[in-house]
């Protein structure tokens, strides 16, 4: 862009010129500029829109709710202990919170040694085990359900959440993956220092490349806190039989006809549902960016 | 310490060297078997038992029954169910996947663009691709419901005609689609990371060579992106291959009966079947009917068309096994 404007500039020697096609280049920028943000802030609203519409629908009262009005008439808060009253809220963020938990402290167990093995030793088979982390990440749940429900259910582990939790003792392929590209990211050189000073292999991981990598493993916790948070597959296939062991996914898809409701009781339930969500986001917002990248980039 | 060890390997290297190769192979092991056992157990196993299965008659109570190809002739000549949920996944995976690329790619260059506040437009841009899935259904639903909807609600006062949506069999997968472009924001990131990866040099040397945007976008642009973009299309194809959460909610909570996952048939794919997909309609016959000897014959066929969507990604793969090192 820059060079143009310079070319322009250099290949016309009267100055008038110059200066009217300069004033007619800065007005058509600030035109522009103009114009991507208008554009940039339409995009903003339409995105945003969702959000304050249900917002305001969950302030209304239910009278309000069936009448398809966009403004509450009366502020209504008290609909957000409502939806603690309707259902049994504080048993599926308990459920949640344990199946969450303990998977992502589970997954960080087994999968960091594998990542690492993946990304910092040397051995003979290395990248076909890669290749196998990223085929067990491609395959689709569904492609292997029936004989690992099977197990469960021989096991009489169905209608709980174990099914969920304890295969993330066993490693899982997508956080490998995302911990192995973060691993990769760090100089080798500090690792071989450590090798030197006589550091046994364990040592050198915990010791040397965890610190270093501590915002890529808290990246992947995070993203395995929130698959978790979000699963409706798993809870659904395991869990939908026992209402006990329902998580909030569960609870909200059923809430509002399960408990007979109008739509503002209901998006309350679902703003309590997305919140925790994005004020972690908020919290964390630098290391879920460098994330979702490093999920991404790999060209 | 090891450097004692080390000294004296290098005067008598044969057998202290084969000692400390048999160490390392150790650690290795040490390191891998918790996921080694993990791929066992919940790979290689079920896959191998989810082809058996397939041949067979099951139900979790009576041991399986060979049937032989019983399961697949039910399922390409007899199940009217399995040939429309394997149309709306067929249809989710062309439109839904298109419109996400675009519609992300759109969203990313139009960041690029702005020359302040891209913090602040890229988290708001983000912000709906955290929505827990069935909130963001749950959100759609109400925001589209025909009677009291905002959206509606706004078409209304604006006089235009106010469609059924998640009502109308004919638009339910179209608001479906709608709900994935709101939440089109974890491509955007990708893209926009990408798009910013573009060596300037590029761009100035087309500039000099006077090209216009689109030849810009084709010649400079597109081939630095391209990697990227075939990344998020299979793998976005594989997502949508496995469809499920949106499309169930969306029918119970719009059909307003309580099904958690297709219990009720009546209402299966609400509204008419339309939203019905192929990784409901393998639970439903598996895990709601016990039909286990069908479903693994499902999953075999999801498996097949999986698989050769993968081997288009890992063809590529040499270049991310071995280029992730240079990668900063």
């Amino acid at each position: 862009m820059s060079a143009v404007t310079a070319t322009t500039a250099m290949s016309t020697p009267n100055r008038d010129i110059d200066t009217r096609g300069n004033r007619r280049a800065k007005r058509r920028k600030r035109l522009s500029f103009i114009a991507d943000h208008s554009v940039g802030i339409a995009v903003a609203i339409m995105f945003l829109a969702p959000f304050v519409f249900i917002v305001l629908q969950s302030f209304m009262t239910s009278e309000q709710a069936l009448t398809g009005d966009l403004w509450p008439q009366t502020w209504h808060p008290s609909n957000y202990v409502d939806v603690f009253t309707k259902a049994p809220m504080l048993l599926y963020l308990r459920n949640t919170l344990l199946y969450a938990t303990l998977a992502t402290v589970f997954m960080l167990l087994s999968s960091i040694p594998a990542a690492y093995a993946l990304s910092r030793l040397q051995w003979k088979g290395r990248n076909a085990a890669f290749l196998v982390v990223l085929m067990m990440m491609m395959l689709p749940p569904q492609v292997t359900q029936v004989p690992i429900y099977v197990m469960w259910t021989r096991l009489h582990l169905t209608g709980t959440l174990w099914p969920m939790i304890l295969p993330n003792l066993l490693g899982d392929a997508f956080s490998i993956f995302l911990l192995r590209q973060f691993f990769l990211t760090i100089p080798q050189e500090y690792a071989d220092a450590a090798r030197v000073d006589g550091c046994s292999e364990w040592r050198v991981m915990t010791k040397v490349i965890l610190p270093m990598a501590k915002p890529g493993i808290a990246a992947t916790a995070m993203f395995m806190f929130f698959f978790c948070w979000n699963d409706f597959y798993g809870p659904t296939l395991y869990t939908s039989e026992n209402p006990d062991s329902w998580t909030i996914s569960l609870g909200l898809a059923s809430f509002r006809n399960l408990y007979q409701v109008q739509w503002n009781l209901t998006m309350a339930a679902t703003i309590l549902a997305m919140l925790p969500v994005l004020i972690v986001f908020f919290l964390a917002q630098k290391v879920f960016v460098e994330g979702i990248t490093l999920t991404g980039v790999k060209g | 310490m090891t450097i004692a060890i080390d000294a004296r390997s290098a005067g008598q290297p044969s057998p202290a060297l084969r000692a400390k190769r048999r160490r390392q192979r150790l650690t290795v092991l040490a390191f891998l078997t918790p996921w080694l056992l993990g791929v066992a157990i919940f790979f290689i196993y079920p896959l191998i038992d989810t082809v058996y299965l397939s041949f067979t008659r099951y139900d979790l109570l009576s041991p399986p029954k060979w049937i032989g190809l019983t399961n697949y002739r039910f399922m390409f000549t007899k199940d009217p169910q399995v040939v429309q949920a394997a149309y709306n996944t067929l249809w989710l995976v062309v439109i839904l996947v298109t419109a996400r690329v675009l519609f992300g790619l759109a969203v990313a260059t139009l960041v690029t663009r702005l020359k302040s506040g891209l913090g602040l437009f890229r988290t708001v841009f983000y912000l709906p691709a955290l929505v827990p899935p069935v909130a963001g259904v749950l959100a759609f639903v109400f925001l589209f419901n025909p009677a009291t909807g905002p959206v509606n609600q706004i078409l209304g006062a604006l006089g235009l005609p106010q469609p059924l949506w998640f009502n109308d069999p004919s638009l339910s997968k179209p608001s479906l689609v709608m709900l994935g472009l709101w939440g089109v924001g974890d491509l955007m990131i990708i893209f926009l990371a990408s798009l910013l990866d573009v060596p300037k040099e590029q761009y100035e040397a087309a500039a000099l060579d006077g090209v216009n945007p689109w030849q810009r976008f084709r010649y400079v642009t597109l081939p630095n992106i391209s990697p990227v973009l075939m990344f998020a299309a299979i793998t976005g194809v594989i997502a949508a291959l496995q469809y499920f959460t949106e499309a169930v909610v969306a029918a119970s909570v719009a059909s307003g009966q309580a099904t958690t996952g297709g219990g009720n048939a009546a209402l299966l794919g609400y509204p008419e079947g339309s939203t019905l997909t192929y990784a409901q309609w393998l639970y439903v016959m598996g895990f709601k009917n016990y039909y286990l000897g069908y479903a693994s014959a499902l999953a075999v066929v999801m498996f097949a068309v999986s698989l050769g969507v993968t081997l288009i990604l890992l063809r590529r793969a040499r270049s991310l096994v071995y280029g992730a090192e240079g990668t900063r």
